[in-house]
């Protein structure tokens, strides 16, 4: 019974790694970029909704914020930060001189605003732990001998849901076909009419808002922000997309439910500490045998850096 | 030399033999994100053979070197199965592992940290700096540094003109793993004490970023790049958080500025013809 309650946490636990996942692959599968930022979008959501709900809008213009007022605008705080890494790195990647790192460029001036934003909230709430106060903190259901939290299922529905949504969006609609063209050539995209810089920020926009709203969904499910608080998640999400392949959807999701059961599995069976060894090694493994991931393209991903 | 001088002139040259260790691997254009696993192979290196088998520092220092190199040689041929990001997850990932793996062994201190008795001083390290920086400026001016050059501008080119691709590329991973030990021995020996929390995912980050904030197109890149964010940091004597701050923004403004990093080959040459008109340097 221990183990399938350890089988079902760590499920809940990869539907917060799927959000995260997804935003990573995203941005990999369509623009070829590995975008540090992503962990900070994350704790940006939770932190700013935190300190709202605390010290209420700044400049005294208003009172201490509800919890969800408060998690919506820490939400549109992680898009619109989001677009200012969009407008401070993507915008450079095509670089004019013909060197071979100038593929770096996106990756190195992303984990430039990795530490611009993490330093931010440090500077401005200090490196503790906040709680978070929700209503429904304690709100559990017990199935023949499992305690299964609400808050949990009802955010890997959510996370789910919008993955699913975000799958039709790139499959349906005609923003999404434009997508899918950057992604497999940006050049001819632009021959067929898709103007590829417009096109580009709507990518950051869905990163900002699948951050987000796993930001948030992380703060009401453990009732606890801090500015390290995207560290974790973000390299457990890296290690999820990888191993479900980069630039596909469903394999992040898939990746995220795998390293969350890992995750749980191997504290489980082996300590707390065994956790780095089992990740990683599983991803180190992974790479070297099938680096395409489980349901990757081998294309993605292998433009020199 | 005050003892706060020796510190930091310590640490500056512990930074910039370990900016040479991804210097050599990033000059062949491969990206090594996992930094700091090789440097804490070289630091729990040296400690296990200084303080469990009592080796001298020198033999100590040397073995740590040995068995970084060894480690980077070895896994060097799977990890270069990967290309582009994937190379930079996978490098990543191994440095996770080794930390992982040293958090959990008893052996090498777990989660503690493991006491040194030795103890190198200044002088030693800062022989072992220039030392290392003329071996690299060395290492870049032979026939094996103008491959690893071609190399990183167009492999399939390199690999026409007959460079040896794989060779080179795992040779500069087992130097770039050996430099990487050297600095990660002295640190534990100037130090006195390792842990494991020092060697993360940040560590690995930032050295990288030396590199390439500097400029992978000459040896100058990662000396300046490492000096840069050292001593400035040190200077801007604010609060730690204020620091870390700014470097973001300066990376940030560095890539769009001057994305091939702040010494590139034609900015040298500029100079060089300023210093010394109608002479030409490579």
């Amino acid at each position: 019974m221990l183990l399938v309650q350890q089988v079902l946490n760590g499920l809940l636990l990869g539907g917060i790694y799927v959000g995260v996942a997804v935003a990573f692959t995203l941005t990999i599968g369509i623009l070829n970029f590995l975008n540090f930022t992503i962990p900070v979008l994350f704790m940006l959501a939770g932190m700013v909704g935190w300190s709202l709900s605390v010290y209420g809008l700044p400049f005294g213009l208003s009172d201490p914020l509800g919890w969800a007022p408060s998690l919506a605008i820490g939400i549109l705080c992680a898009i619109g930060a989001s677009l200012l890494v969009e407008r401070f790195t993507y915008r450079y990647f095509k670089a004019k001189h013909g060197d071979a790192t100038e593929h770096a460029i996106p990756l190195v001036s992303s984990l430039g605003f990795l530490l611009i934003f993490e330093y931010l909230v440090l500077i401005a709430h200090g490196s503790d732990s906040q709680a978070f106060r929700t209503p429904f903190a304690d709100l559990n259901w017990r199935v023949a001998g499992l305690i299964i939290s609400i808050p949990q299922v009802i955010s890997l529905a959510v996370s789910l849901g919008i993955v699913a949504g975000l799958s039709l969006l790139l499959t349906r609609s005609r923003i999404g076909r434009a997508l899918r063209a950057t992604a497999e050539n940006p050049d001819a995209a632009t021959l067929m009419g898709v103007e590829v810089n417009r096109i580009v920020p709507v990518v950051f926009v869905l990163t900002g808002l699948l951050c987000g709203l796993a930001g948030a969904l992380f703060a009401v499910n453990y009732g606890e922000v801090s500015p390290y608080m995207g560290d974790n998640v973000g390299t457990k999400a890296i290690a999820g997309m990888v191993i479900g392949g980069l630039g596909s959807v469903w394999g992040a999701i898939a990746g995220g439910l795998i390293v969350g059961l890992t995750e749980t599995l191997s504290i489980h069976f082996f300590g707390a500490t065994s956790v780095q060894i089992s990740v990683w090694g599983l991803l180190l493994v992974l790479l070297l045998l099938r680096p395409q991931g489980l349901f990757g393209h081998n294309a993605i991903g292998k433009g020199k850096f | 030399m005050s003892g706060y001088l020796a510190g930091i002139v310590s640490i500056l040259g512990i930074n910039v033999i370990f900016a040479y260790g991804i210097y050599v691997t990033a000059a062949s254009g491969q990206l090594n994100l996992g930094g700091a696993g090789f440097q804490a192979i070289g630091a729990y290196g040296c400690a296990i053979m200084s303080s469990v088998y009592g080796f001298s520092v020198w033999t100590s220092i040397l073995i740590a070197m040995a068995i970084g190199g060894a480690i980077g040689f070895v896994i060097a041929f799977p990890i270069l199965r990967t290309r582009g990001v994937y190379m930079v997850l996978a490098t990543f990932a191994f440095a996770e592992v080794v930390a992982g793996i040293i958090i959990n062994s008893e052996f090498l201190g777990g989660a503690v940290g493991l006491p040194l008795s030795d103890y190198v001083e200044v002088n030693a390290i800062i022989a072992a700096t220039l030392l290392v920086i003329l071996f690299v400026f060395y290492l870049m001016s032979t026939r094996v540094g103008l491959a690893m050059r071609a190399v990183h501008d167009d492999e399939s080119v390199a690999d026409l003109m007959g460079v040896n691709n794989r060779a080179i590329q795992v040779m500069s991973f087992a130097l770039g793993g050996a430099l990487a030990g050297l600095s990660g021995a002295l640190y534990a020996l100037y130090f006195g004490f390792v842990e494991v929390q020092y060697f993360n995912a940040l560590l690995s980050i930032f050295v990288l970023l030396y590199v390439l904030i500097g400029g992978t197109q000459t040896a100058w890149g990662p000396l300046f790049g490492a000096s840069f964010f050292t001593l400035v940091p040190e200077a801007l004597r604010i609060g730690e958080d204020w620091r870390f701050f700014i470097f973001g923004v300066l990376i940030v403004a560095m890539m769009i500025f001057r994305p091939e990093g702040i010494v590139t080959r034609d900015a040298l040459d500029r100079l060089w013809l300023r210093l010394a008109p109608g002479t030409r340097h490579g």
